[in-house]
Formats: C-alpha cells, sequence, structure tokens
C-alpha cells in the first residue's frame, strides 16, 4: 500500500496558506471600511483607508475567480 | 436508447433519488454556517446553493467520466449490483438526515458499491488498498486540514480586527461567506451532481443502451443537475442545524473564516487529486473555527456523534447494498422486493421525521434538550447504564430492617423490566 504523503501534505499546505492569507487579506479590508465608517461619522474621511480596502477586496474577488477557474478547468 | 429495459429504467429512478438525498443531504455543507449567522435568509439560502448546483453541474463531464469509464469493468457489472448499491446508499443518507448527522454521500454511495460487489463476486472484487488510500485516510485528513487552517485563519482573523463590530463589517462579512458558500456549491455541484451522471452512464453502459466510452447523454447531464438542485432546495435542514449550530456558536467572522477554509480545501484537494469529502472538510471546518475564537466552545458530544456516524457510514451502507444485491439475485420478483422495501422504509423514515418537523422557520432554533439520536440511543442499548446495575443491586440486596422501603419500591420497576 502506498500512500501519498506529498499530496496529503501539499493539500494541507495550499490549504493552510491560502485560507490564512485570504482571511487576513479580507480583515484588512474589512478593518478599512470599518475606518471609513468611523472617520465618515466624525465627519472626515479616510482616502487612503477605503483604497487599501478596495485592493484587498479586488484581491479576495481574484482568489474567487481563480477558483471558479479551477471548477471549470477540473472539475 | 432502443433496449431501454425496466430494470435499466428502475436503476435511473433509483440513481436520479439519490441524486436528490445527495442533494438535500449536504446542502448544509455549503449553507449552514451563512443560514446560522443570519448572512441569508434560509430560503434564499438554499434556492441559491440549488441554483449553484444546477450550473455546477453543467460545468463539465470530468468526474462522470472517471466513474463509467474505468473506474470498474464495464462488462463485469450488472444494472442490479448498481440498484442495490443505489439503495444501500439512499437508506443511509435518509438515516443519517433524520437523526440530523452530516455524512459523506459519497463514502454511502462507495459503501452500497462495495457491499453489492463483494455479495455479486466476492471479497477478491474489492481492492483493500484503494479503499484505504482513497476513502478512509481521506476522512481521517480533511477534517484535520480544514479544520486546522479554519482555527488558525480564525484567530489571525480576531487578532487583526478587533474593532469589528458596527454597519461596515456586517456587510462585509455577510458578503465574504456568501462568495465562499456559493463556491462550495459550485464545486459541490460539479462533483456530486456528475457522480450520479457517472452512475447512470454506468448502468446504461452495463445494460447495452449506449456504447461502452461514450458521454453522458444530455437527459441524463439534465435530469442530474435537476435532481440534485431539487434536493438543495428542500434542504436538510435536521442537517444544516447541526452543522450550523450543534457544533459550535457561530460569529459572522467564524463563519467566513470556517467556509474559506473548507472552499479552499476542497478545490485544492480536488485539484492537487486528492479528493476529500465535503462534508467531511465542512465539519472540520466549523469545528476549527469554534476552537480558534476565545471563548468559542465545541460541542463534543454532537461531534463524538457525528464521528461515529462516518465511521458507520461505509459498512452499513455496505451492508445493505450486499443485502439488496443478495436478493436481487433470487431473480426479477428479488428485484420488486427490493424496491418496495426501499420506497416502504423511506416512506417511515419521512413518516418519522414529522414527527417533530426541522424546516426553514425554525432551523435556528436550538432545543436544549435535543431527543438523544438513533445513534446514540443504539450505544445506550449496548451499553447499560451503570445506574441501572447500581439499582439493579440495590434491589437484590434485602433492605436492612428499617431501611427506608421507599427506595426498594424504587428499585423494583427497573429491576422488574430486566
Amino acid at each position: 500500500m502506498k500512500i501519498d504523503w506529498a499530496a496529503i501534505g501539499s493539500v494541507f499546505g495550499v490549504s493552510l496558506v491560502f485560507t490564512v492569507g485570504l482571511v487576513a487579506v479580507f480583515t484588512l479590508g474589512v478593518n478599512g471600511l470599518v475606518r471609513r465608517e468611523k472617520a465618515a461619522a466624525q465627519g472626515g474621511s479616510a482616502g487612503l483607508a477605503l483604497t487599501g480596502a478596495y485592493v484587498c477586496f479586488a484581491a479576495c474577488a481574484a482568489a474567487v475567480a481563480y477558483g471558479i477557474y479551477l471548477i471549470m478547468a477540473k472539475a | 436508447m432502443e433496449s431501454f429495459s425496466l430494470i435499466l429504467a428502475i436503476v435511473v429512478v433509483t440513481a436520479l433519488a439519490f441524486d436528490f438525498t445527495n442533494g438535500f443531504h449536504d446542502t448544509a455543507n455549503a449553507m449552514a454556517t451563512t443560514i446560522s449567522t443570519g448572512a441569508l435568509k434560509p430560503k434564499v439560502a438554499v434556492a441559491m446553493s440549488a441554483v449553484l448546483n444546477l450550473v455546477g453541474a453543467f460545468l463539465s463531464v470530468e468526474v462522470a467520466n472517471t466513474i463509467s469509464k474505468g473506474l470498474v469493468d464495464e462488462n463485469g457489472i450488472r444494472p442490479e449490483v448498481i440498484f442495490a448499491a443505489l439503495v444501500g446508499a439512499i437508506l443511509w443518507n435518509l438515516l443519517t438526515w433524520l437523526v440530523g448527522l452530516p455524512s459523506s454521500s459519497s463514502h454511502a454511495l462507495m459503501g452500497g458499491l462495495i457491499g453489492a460487489t463483494i455479495a455479486s463476486a466476492g471479497f477478491g472484487a474489492v481492492h483493500g488498498d484503494v479503499l484505504v488510500t482513497k476513502v478512509l485516510l481521506p476522512a481521517v485528513a480533511a477534517p484535520i486540514v480544514a479544520g486546522v487552517a479554519a482555527m488558525l485563519a480564525t484567530r489571525f482573523s480576531y487578532g487583526m480586527g478587533k474593532n469589528a463590530d458596527g454597519e461596515a463589517s456586517r456587510k462585509g462579512y455577510r458578503a465574504g461567506q456568501i462568495a465562499s458558500a456559493g463556491l462550495v456549491s459550485l464545486a459541490h455541484g460539479t462533483n456530486d451532481a456528475q457522480k450520479t451522471m457517472g452512475i447512470i452512464t454506468l448502468a446504461l453502459i452495463a445494460g447495452g443502451a449506449i456504447a461502452p466510452g461514450s458521454n453522458p447523454p444530455t437527459w441524463v447531464i439534465l435530469s442530474a443537475g435537476l435532481a440534485i438542485a431539487l434536493g438543495t432546495y428542500i434542504g436538510g435542514w435536521r442537517i444544516i442545524r447541526t452543522m450550523g449550530k450543534g457544533l459550535t456558536d457561530l460569529e459572522p467572522q467564524q463563519g467566513f473564516a470556517a467556509q474559506t477554509s473548507a472552499a479552499t480545501a476542497i478545490l485544492a484537494s480536488s485539484h492537487l487529486g486528492f479528493s476529500l469529502s465535503t462534508t467531511h472538510v465542512v465539519s472540520g471546518s466549523v469545528m476549527g473555527t469554534g476552537l480558534g475564537r476565545k471563548g468559542g466552545v465545541v460541542r463534543w458530544s454532537t461531534a463524538t456523534r457525528m464521528v461515529v456516524a462516518w465511521a458507520l457510514t461505509l459498512p452499513a451502507a455496505a451492508l445493505v447494498g450486499a443485502g439488496a444485491e443478495a436478493v436481487t439475485d433470487l431473480g426479477d420478483w428479488g428485484t420488486a422486493v427490493v424496491a418496495v422495501f426501499l420506497v416502504g422504509s423511506s416512506a417511515a423514515i419521512w413518516k418519522l421525521s414529522r414527527r417533530q418537523v426541522v424546516d426553514h422557520s425554525n432551523v435556528n432554533e436550538v432545543d436544549e434538550t435535543e431527543p438523544a439520536g438513533v445513534v446514540t440511543a443504539a450505544i445506550a442499548a449496548v451499553i447499560p447504564p451503570p445506574t441501572a446495575a447500581a439499582e439493579d443491586l440495590a434491589a437484590t440486596i434485602p433492605a436492612p430492617a428499617g431501611a427506608e422501603p421507599a427506595s426498594a419500591t424504587q428499585a423494583a420497576p427497573p429491576a422488574a423490566k430486566v
């Protein structure tokens, strides 16, 4: 019996890195939005935070698009 | 399609029925976290999942082809064997749904196939090492992989976003959850609807209705996609409740972390050729996220019942599959008996489920006095609780003079029952 440890290991590693990375980026994006919300409540603006948030969400959208690509390509 | 025999028609209908149970069994995988955190209304969530499952069914026929081409010898397999396998898988799916436990539909199907094959061709026809590397190992690896990823992601997310309340963050996590749940639904459609397509195609080839090596006919793709979508839309609310509320209490951030980890693990595993069961992945990630939040709890009693159900899935479905195959072997009337048995037990399980209805209106309400599931009940029946033994003892030892007679009379009924 041959157990494919390499496959298990790579699934584990990829899942871990991608999940933590994605959640971290997304949380950054949400933090940006929260900051903007707070700034807006105080009458200020937070252009940098908002731009950062959009960059983060764009990265997440790209990850979702890649996921859909994987589903279509291999399935 | 010129020679479309009765048994073939029965197999196709049964396969679609399995597809249906697969759909409503696995709605929870995609939508339980979304529903329990309130990101989507229950009805909206299952509708979205159903549509994505349907879309997923049309994306490719790759998985269907691996089942219908080459996995088993097309010459050796008879439609009756496939029918028996499906009976085992459907009954196990319904039973686990009744007790509200998520268990892998693929394992149920494989168990049914293994049992039916053993009954038809003996133990030699099953490859033990394939069983271990393709079925048992992934079942252990999946919850660990997804669980650890979800736990770390949850830690991270809570560490970074301490000020995570307010309208902006609520909206943000809501969108994130919907996106990742959508990905899981889509992946589920491409994988699981296609398993049924593969099975139907295999039966058609075995029955001589289409040439070996053909792609699934269009009507097979369409009907399999519709069956799984309909099942998803009906919604296995009992399982959704267990997954979304029973294992742990989920906050939106956790729901997002869990579902992202599940989507990633499912896609990574199928892309890297080490297929993991959606059910195992999602259960693991939900537990992981429960462990990742400070003050989060995992209800290990529910988790234990779930793991017991996972361990039983393969042998139980195999047993039913083997029994069904043995009966169909007796002739056409045997097949009829099995078909009647399948319909009868399905109706009985449905009737039992009506005693305590769980649907979209009460899916998020958890009653604390959750009735003991069949699995727990079975365990309880095998292992007599220690208190009963103690009472037994008390009843047999003559009460010392002057001792309260009340205790003796209290102990009497259980002793009489034994």
